[in-house]
């Protein structure tokens, strides 16, 4: 394993006069000029479509693609709990630094100081802008905007529109979009799948698409090239995403080679509900909301299957309050998580599948009436017992946790560019800014301020420099040779002619990945982990059946070349996870705990971005980006 | 239980298609509506037979991307409840479900259950949005909006798109996806400065692709979201406004 380091082109100064410096010392692109310049933006996440709405209104010739049939559809739609800023609206403290201090402690140590200062800074910007576009957010008696606090934040600086936040600030970016769309400054091509990103004397230069209705292989060419494609959580097959999110676009990027960063940081959220059996094709978050006032137990006793009434109070274990007296049922996700499944480890599970602990509001119903319970979660309770067939009211939740967020994904420096030049990476789908835990209500925050407010002034730095050149054209050997690629890839597919579905293969995918790179991970199971997908993949080569044809909507074969993606992602989280010889944030490695079984940090050895080189498939070569901490200090979490 | 289905297959948009007939033994309750179609394609790829097509994506009842008719009932049985979120314990040991794609002229069958909605994104890039170039935004606490506009401008803006509207209406008509979009910006006051340019661009645009409402309130109860048609009234008057006034004086309205 050699190693280099990679410059992250931060800017130097004081933190808070960084961002202003930079953008006024990088390069501009005069109005005239921008029409000039072609930009793919493949996504229409939050991420997106606030790039692609905002590139096109500064003049820029924009092309977005995306496999939805519709933009609004992206996978940011499904967001509840809220978006992060630091307006500080309620008078209670909150600044840019805090909220700063907050996001860099949050994610254990693990991300960019400048980065996060800026992500702080521009949340403002961002709630003013959303606003403007008609997001419906909650509001006081008084007219003005209401805040919660999330996620056991100490302030209230969460703005939400009801349990639909990301709907809300998804449709104002995508109306943005299409309004652009109907300026003619946003060309927009939908039912579209991006199978490769060309590259040329190392230069991003376009990328090669196919049409998921009638399977054709196109070429596009552009000056740049964005990445706004979303996170990898379904390399676990059951996790809190939609079901058409995955890793390909990112992944062959990084097989053209980007860098991929600290894949296995992954968020687990502690409140998902439980799967019933093995057809469960998903897992549905319940809010963290729900943790304000739920109190969490399990039964003392292994294998009690009375119901819960029947359980009294001197045989139930309340084991966040009891570990965790100071923050109890709000410790931050992964505790909780981790928590939970020790519990069910040591069968103390509850439910039919003994899989899940206690929600319990009996308390609060009795304190504060079933009244002001139904007001402040009506809507999930609902949720919940449309899926489970359970009344929330009259009987405990059952919740356990669920793959939710990836932290890591494709390396990017300040100015979001991958080490691949003309190619960028937004949203959840870069490593950026939640170091190796994010904070709830900070995704929402983080694709849009990338979109909105960083990307439109770095890119102009990049394509200035391009002035007068005309993109690759699409005749080119570069496209011609990715083209033959992308179609003999699709035919192999095809012809496989095993006996096995993708779903099969998914799913046993899924098992081996959250079994050994779940919610904890050894070095044993990890290498365990790597020769068993290892295995799986061979067979997947051999045994895969995917029916019909490739030239109309063939819903197998799209997967079928995603899950084939997610092998090689899931080796490599397994990698990097082995590699990093500490616990932090979502990253537990069992050797590496305190005596109170919490994550240890090694900031002498790990202080640093993994980021890592496809080698062209040979064994992946590490890169590291050394974390320079100036401004926070670095201390050991506690939530006692 | 033990189900029998009658599933809609069609090829592609000009292919014939036809009701093809499935056992479904063996689908637990606790199953979605979805999760029982996942099934059934497993067995269907087992005896190499290519599975039925249908969208779908996050199946928590928010993205819009499904939804069939099922026993002719847009989203099937339960009120204000997409097809992903409808759980099997909704029907009987033995039921026999008719499983149809949306139908409506503008809504082209791309395969089987999967049709093309794209004329909603038309009607939305006609005029469904509030002109705010990213950057020029006051602060956002700088114009108060009542809480009671800001509620409902939120229960409009609820729509999630997914066309039930238009599949449960016996003319196909376009109003209650149309108006939804409209009270949301409209009620707001940050929607007002466009408010009756929009309407009549998106009136108009849906007027190319669906037909005209009688006023039968199908949409109303097929919506997922329960989103009310008084939306209509709202967007009717405004055509009307739009096409008499003085666009000057409007703003004053
Ligand atoms: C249930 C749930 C609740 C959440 N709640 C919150 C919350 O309350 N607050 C918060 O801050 N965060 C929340 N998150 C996280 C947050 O929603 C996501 O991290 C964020 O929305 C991701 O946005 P994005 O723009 O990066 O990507 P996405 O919204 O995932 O968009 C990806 C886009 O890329 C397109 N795409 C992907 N691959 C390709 C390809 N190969 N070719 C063409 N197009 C492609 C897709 O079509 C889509 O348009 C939640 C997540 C989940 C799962
Ligand atoms: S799958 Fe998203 S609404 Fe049903």
């Amino acid at each position: 394993m050699t190693t280099t380091t990679l410059d992250s082109k931060v800017p130097s100064g004081p933190i808070e006069d960084r961002w202003d410096n930079h953008k006024f010392s990088i390069n501009l692109v005069n109005p005239a000029n921008k029409r000039k310049f072609t930009v793919i933006v493949v996504g229409t996440g939050l991420a997106g479509a606030s790039a692609a709405a905002s590139l096109a209104e500064l003049g820029y010739r924009v092309r977005v693609f995306t496999f939805h049939d519709s933009a609004r559809r992206a996978h940011s739609i499904a967001a509840q709990g809220g978006i992060n800023a630091s307006k500080n609206y309620p008078n209670d403290g909150d600044s840019a630094f805090r909220l700063f201090y907050d996001t860099v402690k949050g994610g254990d140590y693990r991300s960019r100081e400048s980065n996060v200062y800026r992500l702080a800074q521009v949340s403002a910007d961002i709630i003013d802008q959303c606003t403007a576009q008609g997001v419906p957010f909650a509001r006081d008696y008084g007219g003005l905007l209401a805040n919660r606090s999330f996620g056991g934040a100490q302030v209230s600086r969460t703005f939400y529109a009801r349990g639909q936040t990301g709907q809300q600030l998804l449709l104002g970016a995508y109306q943005a979009m299409m309004r652009q769309v109907h300026l003619g400054n946003v060309e927009l091509t939908t039912q579209t799948e991006l199978v490769d990103v060309v590259v040329k004397d190392g230069v991003a230069v376009g990328i090669v698409t196919r049409n998921l209705l009638t399977g054709d292989t196109e070429s596009h060419s552009a000056h740049a090239v964005v990445l706004a494609t979303g996170g990898y959580g379904n390399a676990f097959y059951l996790s809190t995403n939609a079901m058409k999110s995955n890793v390909t676009a990112a992944w062959r990027a990084h097989k053209k080679g980007a860098f991929f960063a600290n894949p296995c940081y992954t968020q687990i959220h502690p409140t998902c509900i439980p799967a019933s059996d093995e057809f469960q094709s998903k897992l549905t978050l319940m809010s963290e909301s729900l943790r304000n006032d739920g109190r969490i137990w399990v039964p003392d006793k292994v294998g009690d299957d009375r119901p819960a009434a029947d359980i009294p109070e001197t045989e139930r274990d309340y084991y966040l309050e009891r570990r965790y007296p100071a923050f109890g049922n709000l410790v931050p996700r992964d505790v909780a998580s981790r928590a939970a499944k020790k519990e069910v480890d040591q069968m103390k599970g509850v439910g039919p599948l003994r899989n899940g602990v206690f929600l319990d509001f009996a308390d609060p119903i009795d304190r504060l009436g079933e009244g002001e319970i139904r007001e402040r979660y009506g809507n999930l309770f609902e949720m919940y017992e449309r899926i489970t067939g359970e009344d929330p009211y009259a009987q405990p939740m059952r919740i356990y946790p669920a793959v939710h967020y990836t932290m890591g994904g494709l390396w990017v420096d300040y100015n979001l560019m991958t080490n691949l030049p003309g190619l960028y990476c937004l949203g959840e789908a870069n490593f950026s800014d939640h170091g190796a835990n994010r904070l709830g209500a900070s995704a929402l925050m983080q694709g849009l301020a990338d979109g909105y407010f960083v990307l439109p002034y770095t890119i102009g730095d990049y394509l200035s420099e391009s002035l007068g050149n005309e993109p690759v054209p699409t005749d080119d050997q570069v496209f011609k040779d990715a083209e033959t690629e992308a179609s003999d890839h699709v035919n192999r597919l095809l012809s496989i002619g095993g006996t096995r579905s993708v779903d099969w293969f998914h799913r046993e995918l899924g098992k081996i990945v959250w079994e050994n790179c779940g919610m904890e991970r050894n070095a044993e199971g990890l290498e365990k982990a790597i020769s068993e997908i290892q295995a799986l993949k061979t067979e997947f080569d051999t045994d895969l059946r995917v029916l019909g044809s490739a030239d109309r909507l063939n819903q197998s074969l799209d997967k079928a070349g995603r899950v084939e993606d997610f092998f090689g992602l899931a080796e490599l989280m397994c990698r990097d996870a082995l590699h990093r010889e500490e616990s932090c944030g979502g990253h537990f490695r069992v050797e590496h705990q305190t005596e109170d079984g919490e994550a240890l940090r090694d900031d002498e050895n790990f202080s640093y971005v993994a980021a890592w080189d496809w080698n062209g498939g040979e064994k992946p070569t590490l890169h590291k980006e050394p974390l320079e901490f100036e401004y926070v200090k670095l201390a050991q979490r506690s939530y006692k | 239980m033990d189900l029998t289905l009658e599933v809609w297959r069609q090829a592609g948009e000009s292919a014939e298609g036809r009701f093809e007939t499935y056992d479904a033994p063996d689908v637990s309750e606790d199953m979605s509506f979805l999760e029982m179609l996942d099934l059934v394609n497993e067995r269907l790829i087992a005896e190499e037979r290519e599975p039925i097509a249908f969208d779908h994506d996050c199946r928590e009842g928010i993205c819009g991307s499904c939804g069939v008719m099922i026993n002719g009932k847009a989203h099937g049985p339960q009120l204000g409840t997409a097809t992903c979120q409808l759980h099997m314990r909704q029907f009987e040991d033995g039921d026999r479900i008719v499983v149809e794609p949306w139908r409506a002229k503008a809504f082209a069958i791309v395969r089987d259950l999967v049709v093309d909605r794209s004329p909603l994104d038309r009607i939305i890039e006609a005029g469904g949005y509030i002109s705010a170039p990213t950057g020029a935004a006051p602060d956002a606490n700088m114009i108060p909006v009542p809480k009671e506009s800001a509620d409902a401008a939120m229960d409009a803006a609820a729509c999630i798109g997914c066309a039930a509207c238009i599949a449960a209406c016996p003319n196909s008509a376009g109003q209650l996806f149309t108006s939804a979009k409209l009270a949301h910006l409209d009620l707001l006051p940050q929607g007002q400065p466009e408010r009756y340019k929009r309407v009549e661009a998106m009136v108009e645009t849906m007027e190319e692709f669906f037909g005209s409402c009688t006023n039968h309130g199908e949409c109303e109860s097929a919506c997922p979201k329960s989103i009310s048609i008084d939306n209509i009234a709202l967007m009717n008057r405004d055509y009307l406004i739009a096409k008499l006034k003085n666009r000057k004086l409007a703003g004053q309205h």
